[in-house]
């Protein structure tokens, strides 16, 4: 069977059957993710995966690309290594809501700030899953989590904002629902240039959907076919998403901004003059 | 292989020690460097925002310590020679990505110009208290290097074998510098570029498709890989086998940290430099590094002056410990003294490693300044008596 997908070029086939529970949304993803990257006009060896630490975490470990699994929460500043040391690389972050937003946070917004050339999915599943269901800085607030037992009592990040106004010049949100819109904006995040940023609701039925009484994996995609509307362009501001289950998808931010390394080597050539060879990576 | 000429500031110069070891880096062929400013280390990353752009390097002030130490090794799996700066609380949060280098066995160096601890401590002040967190500070059980310099000179030439010893062993190396040396200001001399021997990254000859990141074919030190380079190789802090591919068996647990261990302890003795000064046949040796080792050698010409057979047994390397070199001195020396700017660190491995067979004598200081050498003295001195009680005080 897996001889037969058209992308197991891009699978460690030797790794599966891979952890994740059924129904878990991460497959889809990846499945997308292989496909966005198969069709993206990069040649694979070009492509390289860092993740963090959780069930999305594990994504590196299962396709076949230059991957690195990394520490909780350090796969951005990892990838900003990376990606400076060798600029052809086209560097992916891959990892999930709490690995991210919560001990990560500060590394998505100075990345975005500095818009460094990277693409960065998340996989908001709104827990913590490998660690138990834990809440975590997108739970919605008042839904059920093992640490809020009585539910949630603080409120969620809403990301594309967060993402925009950090300065990503790419941001957009869909589910493991939409795979084929889901596939078409990772292949947009990868092939542009600068800080781009996908956020893909996916069901964690084992943990988040079991205690919020959401059912299997199967109604919680039924759930992301009614409560979802696509609103291209939407204000960042209005796509914050709670426990109604509502959810805003669509492409919200494409713009154009100079990217870490072009402002870098435009301001340093005219500081330093004809003697400075703009930095295209150590080698 | 020699330096590379671009990197290289051939000549004598007026150097403080921070600035020294941006020097040493340079020469070394590190190209990437990110950091996060911390006193009194910040020197060290000010020279290199400066001097990297122009020899084709990238320095990144990152938005803490501890983006700045994966953001270090990103860049070595991209092919960069790097390393990053910090001082005491900056080094506390880079602890858990020192265990990420010793698991992925990434080569890459770590700075940490010491000041007086704890927390915030004496930021401006020297200490030495920072040197079993350079060893033991990350979880879990893994081998480090550590140098100590204690001048400019040794700032530079250090920083270069640090950058030497980790893609010799692919291991994370630390340079333990403190305030004194980083501030101090001498004369360091930079040779030209062929005197100056470089190792080079050992770079694996697999073919495609048949690379195993931790396969070392009976070696201690597996061939690295980098990323784009055609192998989709795959890598992780999760205990892995020779693939790179995680797995959570006893055994493979048991290899895969073994040769962690076992790459740095069975090479000790190639990695470990002292220097020594009459330590053959001394009552007393004085065992010091950094800083203190300049305030001891002070206090050894006062007891050599009163008669004293007072050896001194510099420690350049810190970790591994010399351990087999102290053995051979335990039982033709009657005491060992070390003075450090805590209150006991280096001390008590030296003194696990005399075991009994000696006598030790700890000289604490909380930091924030150096030992006086006469509190180093008097110790000689009465070190001494007790070992040659039949030598009457008067003789000296
Ligand atoms: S715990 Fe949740 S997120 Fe993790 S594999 Fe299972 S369903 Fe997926």
């Amino acid at each position: 069977m897996v001889n037969n997908n058209p992308v197991s070029d891009l699978l460690r086939t030797d790794r599966m059957p891979h952890i994740w529970c059924s129904g878990c949304g991460l497959g889809t993803t990846v499945n997308c993710f292989v496909r966005a990257a198969a069709g993206c006009g990069l040649p694979p060896d070009q492509i390289t995966v860092v993740s963090g630490i959780g069930c999305t975490g594990r994504v590196a470990g299962y396709l076949k690309l230059d991957s690195f699994h990394t520490t909780h929460g350090r796969p951005i500043p990892f990838a900003t290594g990376l990606k400076l040391a060798n600029p052809r690389l086209k560097v992916v972050v891959y990892s999930g809501d709490g690995d991210l937003f919560a001990i990560g946070g500060n590394h998505f917004i100075h990345a975005a700030r500095r818009n460094m050339d990277m693409t960065v999915i998340c996989v908001n599943n709104f827990t913590y899953g490998m660690t138990g269901g834990q809440v975590t800085p997108t739970t919605p607030t008042g839904a059920i989590a093992s640490t809020a037992p009585y539910g949630n009592t603080e409120d969620p990040f809403n990301l594309p904002y967060l993402a925009d106004s950090a300065g990503a010049v790419y941001v957009a949100r869909w589910t493991t629902f939409h795979v084929r819109q889901a596939t078409k904006a990772m292949k947009e995040a990868i092939q542009k240039k600068g800080f781009s940023f996908v956020e893909l609701v996916s069901p964690c039925p084992t943990l988040y959907g079991r205690r919020n009484r959401m059912g299997d994996g199967l109604d919680m995609m039924e759930g992301y076919k009614e409560n979802s509307t696509i609103r291209n362009g939407a204000d960042t501001r209005d796509v914050g998403m709670d426990i109604s289950g509502k959810i805003v998808c669509g492409k919200f931010v494409d713009r154009e901004r100079p990217s870490f390394l072009e402002q870098y080597n435009t301001r340093l050539a005219a500081r330093l003059g004809p003697s400075y060879k703009n930095y295209e990576g150590v080698l | 292989m020699k330096a590379d000429p671009k990197g290289v500031l051939t000549g004598a110069h007026f150097l403080d020690g921070d600035h020294a070891c941006s020097e040493g880096a340079l020469s070394a062929g590190c190209r990437f460097a990110a950091g996060y400013p911390i006193t009194p280390s910040t020197e060290i990353v000010e020279r290199i925002a400066s001097r990297f752009p122009q020899v084709g390097g990238m320095f990144i002030q990152m938005e803490d310590e501890i983006a700045s130490s994966i953001a270090i090794q990103g860049a070595v799996w991209g092919g960069a020679k790097a390393m990053t700066v910090t001082s005491g609380p900056g080094f506390s949060l880079m602890m858990e990505h020192i265990g990420f280098a010793a698991m992925l066995e990434t080569p890459c160096v770590f700075v940490d110009v010491q000041r007086a601890g704890p927390s915030t401590g004496q930021p401006t002040l020297p200490g030495q208290a920072d040197m079993m967190q350079a060893r033991w500070g990350s979880h879990g059980d893994y081998e480090i290097i550590a140098l100590c310099p204690n001048s400019p000179q040794e700032c530079y030439d250090l920083t270069i074998r640090a950058f030497n010893l980790a893609e010799e062993y692919r291991v994370p190396v630390m340079i333990m510098m403190d305030e004194c040396v980083g501030h101090m200001t001498e004369k360091v001399v930079i040779p030209s570029p062929e005197e100056i021997e470089i190792t080079e990254r050992r770079y694996t000859t697999a073919k495609l498709g048949e690379y195993r990141p931790y396969f070392t074919d009976g070696e201690m030190v597996p061939p690295i890989a980098k990323a784009g380079d055609g192998h989709r190789f795959h890598v992780t802090g999760l205990t892995h086998d020779e693939r790179g591919y995680p797995v959570m068996s006893p055994e493979v647990q048991e290899k895969c940290v073994r040769r962690l261990v076992d790459k740095i302890r069975l090479n000790a003795e190639r990695i470990i430099s002292l220097e020594e000064s009459e330590t053959e046949g001394a009552d007393v040796i004085v065992v010091s590094y950094g800083i203190t080792s300049r305030v001891s050698v002070k206090a050894i010409e006062m007891a050599r002056a009163d008669g004293i057979k007072v050896g001194h047994l510099r420690l350049i390397t810190a970790w591994p410990f010399p351990e087999k070199r102290i053995r051979e001195l335990v039982g033709r020396t009657g005491a060992f003294i070390m003075p450090e700017l805590n209150y006991g660190q280096m001390f008590f491995e030296m003194q696990r490693v005399i075991d009994g067979k000696a006598k030790s004598y700890l000289l604490p200081h909380g930091g924030g300044t150096v030992h006086k050498p006469e509190v180093i003295y008097r110790t000689i001195k009465e070190a001494a008596l007790e070992c040659r009680p039949q030598v009457e005080e008067s003789a000296w």
